[in-house]
Parts: structure tokens; C-alpha cells; sequence
């Protein structure tokens, strides 16, 4: 145990081997990456919103992981190591899912964002049209009526409904 | 053998040093942990004078306070917020988790410093200047912050609604600046833990009170990313105009109670953690007995941290939030006290059947755990979201967590202290006067709070500075209690400058300690008292767990880890 | 400075060093996580926020894409030559990925001057208030691996502290990984 000692240099013995790879193999992942870009720059030009967000965050996810994977040597790397950035990942996730419903509501409890609602119908009879336009004023619709329901549904719940 | 070479070469590096280097430049670790402790400890004594300031008014209304003056309501709202805000983040941070962190960090795991000195001064310097920069913040035009520590859009993103221009700018910027030092300290603690243990050190051979710290930290940094953005975007909306929490431009005053609670709740488990900590060294080291439990205490810990990211919506309950939601926080959070409660009966248990001596050091350790059941008790009626409606912003709550707080920030603190006060200075305490103190400091503190708590279930709301104009909480009944809380504060800070007088006339006074006075395992304890540059004449291999006290077939009633028989 | 044993311990077998840059890293998702998470919620809150993102310029978003693409390549390609000991290599390499910076930092200057020239500013609305602030944190980031870059290269040319070549690059990926999740957020979806 007593070879605690590590180098000042790159290699040292207890560094986890790192598979080295030659610089070709880190130029073709980068020629990957930058077709994977025009395709992203591409693809919404069609204007078909699946198209859009596919392109747009599915090949996001893509080339994060190709980054991650070959650049970051994330495959080579102790399993901890990713399992913490996953993990961050997943707090992340958790603080998006459970503020949703109070930020992407217009609607709350005891409150109503009526300059935030007010400020959705406007703009989308104005700047909206097509197909586009259409799905986005159902589920403004939708929106709506969920928020009507809400004040509804809150009511009951109030202090006697959770007192146990 | 390289490494005791190594270690040669760096002991002679540092023997010329000037006052200036030694003491203020310094990247040895236990000098960092001293100038985070003292810095933390006057702090305190700032954040106990505005809780005497405000106590003062609410007994004694619109007399001049001695050694304040009037009290107007601006003062009184600049006043509890940076109360709170200094004693959490300017005391019990620094102190708890830096300040203990470091010194005890490399000396429990056995290794001559933290993995990077020189990131480790910084940390305490830009915590200093957070110091400096949330201390300006009362002299600028306008006076300082007074939104409460919480800081809740909009009343602290508009100058037209808090009447404090700069204030809040600065209390942000103090904040943040904070949060960068112990980011840069927490990578420091988590890295050095990780990685830098001696030789033979497992993972169930680590003192509970780094393993306490470490978790800590990392709550710390996977909560206190979103406050951070969160502060850019207030930050913001104070200085250039945006529109992030104005709810008239589409913004969401909600939004930021969310990033605010996503780390405040955790910041809970990042102080309480090290106490929890320093309170298990202890009780096992003045009972000689081995810690019950050890891998159910380190479970329960790690469950601990996994849940307090679960329940940050309690603080939320009336602001609106989704009731579906405050259904599934009120669970989690009535759930995080089995994990607490189980670490309290664990250290119950440690006690049961063991040689207890009441040292002073044990003695903060059962007030600990005794008075931070009241807190956890306390917090379940809160954590239920039906009964947070009667009880939120009322006198309860602020009794609730500073009977969580207060043992966390104050009696952990005396009791890490006052255990490792002999290895950080050489020399022991006044074991009488500290007694003393203690006993007068828990009186007073439970003198103060058990009228709050009657004060809060009889409707008095937390954020009232004169009662006049609210009759019914006027009464001579209600008022008693105040003048009850705010005399036993005087009492209690009365008692301070004993122990501050014994704390540094021991320094240089006291009864010279050696290398092990309490009889303990831990690795810090087989160093000299106090540990020169370096710790360890031969860094230490460790053969065993930090709690093999009273084994049958030895002489001694203790077993060092580094102890090869 | 001597560096303490303790850094040169590696019970884990991460190299302290690095070690400390994947702390680094997680708690940096979670600060730009926080950001992001934020102004999604309030995207998919407020439809009409597609109309202003509208005015973004697709163009030079998707070309400050290849540049910090590039960038990164130059910097594993720096990690691979330092690997191999070559210092002066790994130093020149460096160079060029801050140089990929100076053009991303140039061309972020010459976007943001001709949106504030439109009126779009930091105040026009929420949609802008999130642009300049999340591609603002994230220039910061740029400014400050591009800083460190050249302290490092400056080391490597002189065969010292090889292995801080890697430590600088991991870091410049994550500014690079962060960028390939702002450019759809801010420029795609219209």
C-alpha cells in the first residue's frame, strides 16, 4: 500500500486506464457531430413540428452522449463518476416535474396569473396561423379549461377537506 | 517511503513564515478551520445582537433599545432578515461545516492537508469578502435588506415595494458569493475524502463525522445549483428590469419560492448532517461504547440526504402551490422524520449500558439530542399541509426551527468545540465555567422558545413589529410571554462572554492537553495537541473501525485505528 | 508549492484532479439544470413566447455550434497529445480551442449588438430575459475555460502538469454539452 504516489505526468498508477484511441477516431466522431448538426438546422425548416422537436432534441440528446461518451471518456471512466452526473441530472428533473404544475399554470390554489394569461390570447390570434396555430389554440383551449376546473377542485381541499 | 520523503521536503518549506503568511495567507488546513471558526463565531455575536435588538422592541415596544436606540420598522424587517440570514449562512455554514470540515477532515482520515490548499484559502477568502459585502449592505442609502431571509419576489425585486434601492443587490450578491466559497470548499472536502483516506481505511472505517460532513457538502452543491440561477434572474430584476418574477410581465413570484426551497430545505440536513456528526464522536467517545449501528446510522444518513430533496413544497403550503402537490409533500415530508428519529434512538441506544461520562462535550451532546426532538416533533405539525394553514407565519414556526437550528448552529457547535478544543489549541477549557454556561445558555434557550410556541398556537403572526394596531394580539397575556422570551435572551447572552473569555484566555492559559486526552480512536487524536504543519510525524495505516472501544481482551479501553495490535 | 500528499492519494483510482472537475460538473448541471428547468416551464406556459424566439438568428446560433464543436475536438485532440507526453502539441492545441472561444465570444458580440439594435433587449419581454441570462452564464463559462486554457497550455509547453490537459478539456466539453442543449432551446424552436 505504499504506492501512493502518483506522477505529476498524465499516466500514473492508479489512474483508471484510459482507452487511448488514435486522433482519427476523434476526427470521425466529430464528423458525426457536425452532420448531426445540419440535420438539426434542417429539419425544422420543414416546419412540421414532430420534425421540429425531434430534430431539434432528439439529436441534442444525441450528440450530448457522443460528447459525453468519447470526448469526456465517459465510457471509460469509474461507474461512479456517471452515475453522480446522472443523478444531478435526475434532481434536475425532479425540480422540473414538481414545479410544473404551479409555473406552467396560469392558475393556482388562491391565485390567478391573469397578465400571464392575458398576455397567451393576444399573441397567438395575432401571430399564429396554420396548423401550427391550431394545435397550439387547443391546447390553450385545454389550458383554459383545466384552470377553470382547478379553483373548482381546490375548494373542497380547503383546511376542513386536509385537516387529517 | 516516497511519501514520507515527500512530507519531509514539505515540512521544511514552511518553517520561516511571516505573521501575515501564517495567519492570514495560510493554506495549511487547521489554520483555515481557526479563521473560519473565529470569523463564524463573531458573526454570531453580530447575529445574537440583532436578535437582541428585535427582542428588545417586541417586549419593550418603541422604547429606545440600549446600545440600539429606536427601532423603526424598517430597522426592525433589516434586522430578521439578516438575523436569519447571518446565523444560517455566515455562522452555522462556516462553522459547522467549514470550519469543523477542515480541521477534522484530514486529521480523521489521516493525511497532512486538504487535496487543494490553495482552493481552500480562496474559499475563505470570498467568504470573508461575503462577510465584508453583506455588511455594506447596512450602510448604503436605503439601509439593508429587510424582505426576511427568504428574499420572496416581489417585495425584494422592486425598490418601489421594499424601500431598500441597494440593499437587496448587496444581500444578493453577499449570498452568492458565499455559496461560491463553499462550493469551492465542499469539491475540497468531498475530493479529499474520497480520495486521500490512509491506507486501510474503508469505507466503514471512516468516522462518522466526515462521512456526515461529506454528505453535507454534497447536498449542498446538487441543491444550491437552481438558488444560484434563481439569484441571477432576481438579481436581475432588481438591477436592469427584467421581468423573471413579475407576475405583470409574465414572470412567476413562485417560481422563485421554488428555487429558493429546493435548497433551503436540504440546507436543513447540510447543517444538521455535521452535528449529527460530531454528536455521534462524542457520545460514543464519553460512553465508551461502540456506536450502535454503525451502517444503519451511514444508511440512514444517505436516505436522509435522498429524501430532503422530496419535500422542499412544505415551506409552500398557503403560497398557492397545486393541492395535489402538497398532498405528496406533506408525505414525504412527515416521512423524512423516521430516518431523524432512527438516528436518535441509535444514539440513545450507543448510551444504553455504556460508562457515561458527563464531560462537557457529552453534555452539549444529550441537550442536543434532546432538544432537536422538540424541533423534529414540532415539524410534523407543520409538515402536515391542513394544520400548516393555521400555523404558517405564526411565533410556532419560529419556535419549530430554532429548536431545530439552534441546537444544530449553537449546542452542536459548543459540543464540537469543546471536544476538539484541547487538539485545535493545545490546551483545555475550564471544564466549571464551561459548565455553567451551558447549563444557563439551555435554560435560556428553552425559556425563550416555549413562549413562542405558546405564543404562535395562540395566532401571534412572526412578522408583526408593533402590536398596537392589532388589538387581539395586544393583550397583557400575550405580552407577558414576550417579555418572558426576550428576558431570557438578556440571560442568556449574558453567559456568552464567559465562555468567550474561557475560550480565549485558555489559548494561552489553559491546562496544556496531550495527543489523546478524551481516550478516543479516531485518527486526529493519535497526533500531537495541537497538530504541527504536516499532522503526522509518519502518516497513519489505519487497521479498524473509529468506535472499538471497551473490546474485552485489552487492557485499554479504547483501540486507536491506527493501532497495528 | 509542494502539494501535500493528500493530493497525491487516490483511493477511488479518479485521480484527485480529476475527481474534483466531475464535482465540478455536477454541480454546474445543476445550476444551469435550474435555469434551463426555469425557462421551459415558463416556455411551455406562455405559447407566445415561439413568436419571439422567431427573431433569434438561427444562422449564427448553428455556426457558434460548429465552433464549439470544433473547439472540443481540438481539445481531445490536446488530451490525446499530452497523453502521448507531447507537451508543445497538447499546448498548440489549446491554443486553437481558445481561439474556437475568441470566434464564439466574437460572434455572440456581433448577434447580441444587432438584437439590441432591434430593440430586443434583455427587458423586451420573458423570452429575452431567458436568452441573454442563460446564453449570458453560459458565455461567462467560455470566458472563464478560455482563461484557465491558457494558464495550462502555458504549463504544457513546458512539459509540466500534463495531466491538467484533461482537467481543462472535460471542463470545455461540458461548456460545449451545455450549448448543444441551449441552441434548440433558443434557437430552434420557433
Amino acid at each position: 500500500m505504499s504506492s501512493h504516489t502518483e506522477s505529476h505526468g498524465a499516466h500514473s498508477p492508479n489512474e483508471a486506464p484510459h482507452a487511448t484511441h488514435e486522433d482519427a477516431h476523434y476526427i470521425k466522431i466529430w464528423a458525426i457531430l457536425v452532420a448531426l448538426l445540419v440535420v438539426s438546422v434542417t429539419g425544422p425548416m420543414l416546419e412540421i413540428r414532430v420534425v421540429t422537436l425531434l430534430t431539434a432534441f432528439g439529436i441534442a440528446v444525441v450528440k450530448a452522449f457522443l460528447v459525453a461518451k468519447h470526448f469526456m471518456h465517459l465510457d471509460t471512466e469509474k461507474k461512479f463518476v456517471v452515475q453522480l452526473l446522472v443523478v444531478c441530472l435526475g434532481l434536475v428533473f425532479l425540480f422540473f416535474m414538481a414545479t410544473s404544475p404551479d409555473i406552467m399554470k396560469h392558475f393556482g390554489m388562491n391565485w390567478v396569473n391573469e397578465s400571464a394569461k392575458n398576455a397567451n390570447i393576444p399573441e397567438k390570434i395575432v401571430h399564429h396561423g396554420g396548423v401550427e396555430g391550431a394545435a397550439e389554440h387547443a391546447e390553450g383551449a385545454a389550458e383554459h379549461a383545466e384552470g377553470a376546473a382547478a379553483p373548482a377542485e381546490g375548494a373542497p381541499a380547503h383546511p376542513a377537506g386536509e385537516a387529517h | 517511503m516516497a511519501e514520507s520523503h515527500a512530507h519531509d521536503a514539505h515540512a521544511h518549506d514552511h518553517h520561516e513564515e511571516g505573521w501575515f503568511k501564517k495567519y492570514f495567507w495560510s493554506t495549511d488546513h487547521k489554520m483555515i478551520a481557526k479563521q473560519y471558526l473565529l470569523t463564524g463565531m463573531l458573526l454570531g455575536a453580530v447575529g445574537a445582537y440583532f436578535a437582541y435588538v428585535f427582542r428588545m422592541q417586541l417586549a419593550f415596544p418603541n422604547k429606545p433599545v440600549p446600545g440600539y436606540g429606536l427601532v423603526t420598522g424598517a430597522d426592525y424587517n433589516a434586522l430578521i432578515t439578516n438575523h436569519g440570514a447571518v446565523m444560517i449562512f455566515w455562522v452555522a455554514m462556516p462553522v459547522l461545516i467549514a470550519a469543523f470540515g477542515n480541521f477534522l477532515i484530514p486529521l480523521m482520515i489521516g493525511c497532512d492537508d486538504m487535496v487543494f490548499p490553495r482552493l481552500n484559502r480562496l474559499s475563505y477568502q470570498i467568504f470573508l469578502v461575503s462577510a465584508i459585502v453583506l455588511g455594506a449592505s447596512f450602510l448604503v442609502e436605503g439601509g439593508a435588506f429587510g424582505g426576511a431571509w427568504t428574499a420572496y419576489p416581489p417585495l425584494s425585486a422592486k425598490a418601489e415595494y421594499n424601500l431598500t434601492p441597494l440593499g437587496p443587490s448587496l444581500w444578493l450578491i453577499a449570498v452568492a458569493l458565499e455559496f461560491v466559497a463553499f462550493l469551492l470548499g465542499g469539491i475540497n472536502f468531498v475530493t479529499t475524502a474520497m480520495n486521500s483516506r490512509a491506507p486501510g481505511m474503508k469505507a466503514f472505517d471512516i468516522p462518522m463525522a466526515v462521512w456526515m460532513i461529506v454528505i453535507a457538502s454534497i447536498l449542498f452543491m446538487a441543491s444550491v445549483g437552481p438558488l444560484i440561477a434563481g439569484a441571477f434572474m432576481l438579481l436581475f430584476d432588481q438591477l436592469l428590469g427584467t421581468g423573471f418574477f413579475d407576475p405583470d410581465r409574465g414572470g412567476d413570484p413562485v417560481l422563485w419560492q421554488h428555487l429558493f426551497w429546493f435548497f433551503g430545505h436540504p440546507e436543513v440536513y447540510v447543517v444538521l448532517l455535521p452535528a449529527l456528526g460530531f454528536v455521534a464522536e462524542i457520545i460514543t467517545t464519553f460512553s465508551r461504547k461502540k456506536l450502535f449501528a454503525y451502517k444503519t446510522v451511514l444508511y440512514t444518513t444517505i436516505g436522509t440526504g435522498v429524501l430532503s430533496f422530496f419535500v422542499w413544497a412544505h415551506h409552500q403550503f398557503i403560497a398557492g402551490i397545486d393541492p395535489r402537490m402538497a398532498n405528496v409533500f406533506t408525505v414525504t415530508t412527515v416521512l423524512i422524520s423516521i430516518p431523524i428519529a432512527e438516528m436518535c434512538f441509535v444514539y440513545i441506544a450507543t448510551l444504553y449500558g455504556g460508562s457515561i461520562r458527563f464531560a462537557v462535550p457529552m453534555l452539549w451532546a444529550l441537550a442536543f439530542i434532546a432538544e432537536f426532538l422538540v424541533g423534529g416533533v414540532t415539524g410534523i405539525y407543520l409538515g402536515a399541509s391542513g394544520a400548516d394553514i393555521y400555523f404558517h407565519d405564526t411565533y410556532f414556526v419560529v419556535a419549530h426551527f430554532h429548536y431545530t437550528f439552534f441546537p444544530i448552529a449553537i449546542i452542536g457547535t459548543f459540543s464540537g468545540v469543546t471536544y476538539w478544543y484541547p487538539k485545535m489549541f493545545g490546551r483545555h477549557m475550564n471544564e466549571l465555567w464551561n459548565k455553567v454556561h451551558f447549563w444557563i445558555t439551555i435554560v435560556g434557550f428553552n425559556g425563550i422558545f416555549i413562549p413562542l410556541f405558546m405564543l404562535g398556537a395562540s395566532g401571534d403572526h412572526r412578522r408583526i413589529f408593533d402590536y398596537s394596531n392589532f388589538p387581539e394580539l395586544a393583550t397583557p397575556e400575550l405580552q407577558q410571554l414576550r417579555v418572558f422570551a426576550t428576558v431570557s435572551l438578556l440571560v442568556m447572552l449574558a453567559i456568552q462572554p464567559v465562555f468567550l473569555i474561557n475560550f480565549f484566555y485558555s489559548m494561552f492559559k489553559g491546562k496544556k492537553a496531550e495527543a489523546n486526552p478524551w481516550n478516543a480512536n479516531t485518527l486526529e487524536w493519535q497526533c500531537p495537541s495541537p497538530p504541527p504543519h504536516g499532522n503526522f510525524a509518519v502518516l497513519p495505516e489505519v487497521y479498524r473501525g473509529p468506535y472499538e472501544f471497551s473490546a474485552p481482551d485489552r487492557a485499554d479501553d479504547f483501540w486507536p485505528q491506527n493501532s497495528p495490535t | 508549492m509542494v502539494k501535500p500528499i493528500a493530493t497525491l492519494r487516490s483511493a477511488t483510482g479518479v485521480p484527485t484532479g480529476r475527481l474534483a472537475v466531475w464535482w465540478v460538473i455536477a454541480s454546474e448541471i445543476v445550476i444551469f439544470g435550474g435555469l434551463l428547468g426555469a425557462y421551459l416551464l415558463h416556455r411551455l406556459g406562455h405559447p407566445e413566447w415561439a413568436t419571439y424566439a422567431s427573431h433569434t438568428n438561427t444562422w449564427a446560433g448553428a455556426f457558434n455550434t460548429l465552433v464549439l464543436l470544433s473547439s472540443s475536438l481540438s481539445a481531445v485532440l490536446a488530451h490525446n497529445a499530452a497523453e502521448k507526453g507531447n507537451g508543445a502539441r497538447a499546448a498548440n492545441l489549446l491554443l486553437v480551442t481558445c481561439v474556437g472561444a475568441l470566434t464564439f465570444l466574437v460572434v455572440k458580440g456581433f448577434e447580441w449588438t444587432h438584437e439590441i439594435q432591434e430593440g430586443f433587449t434583455i427587458t423586451a419581454n420573458g423570452f429575452w430575459s431567458f436568452y441573454y441570462c442563460a446564453a449570458g452564464l453560459h458565455g461567462l463559462h467560455v470566458i472563464a475555460g478560455a482563461i484557465i486554457m491558457l494558464f495550462v497550455a502555458a504549463d504544457a509547453r513546458k512539459n509540466q502538469e500534463l495531466q491538467r490537459v484533461e482537467l481543462i478539456g472535460i471542463y470545455w466539453h461540458f461548456v460545449d454539452l451545455v450549448w448543444i442543449f441551449l441552441f434548440p432551446l433558443l434557437y430552434i424552436a420557433k
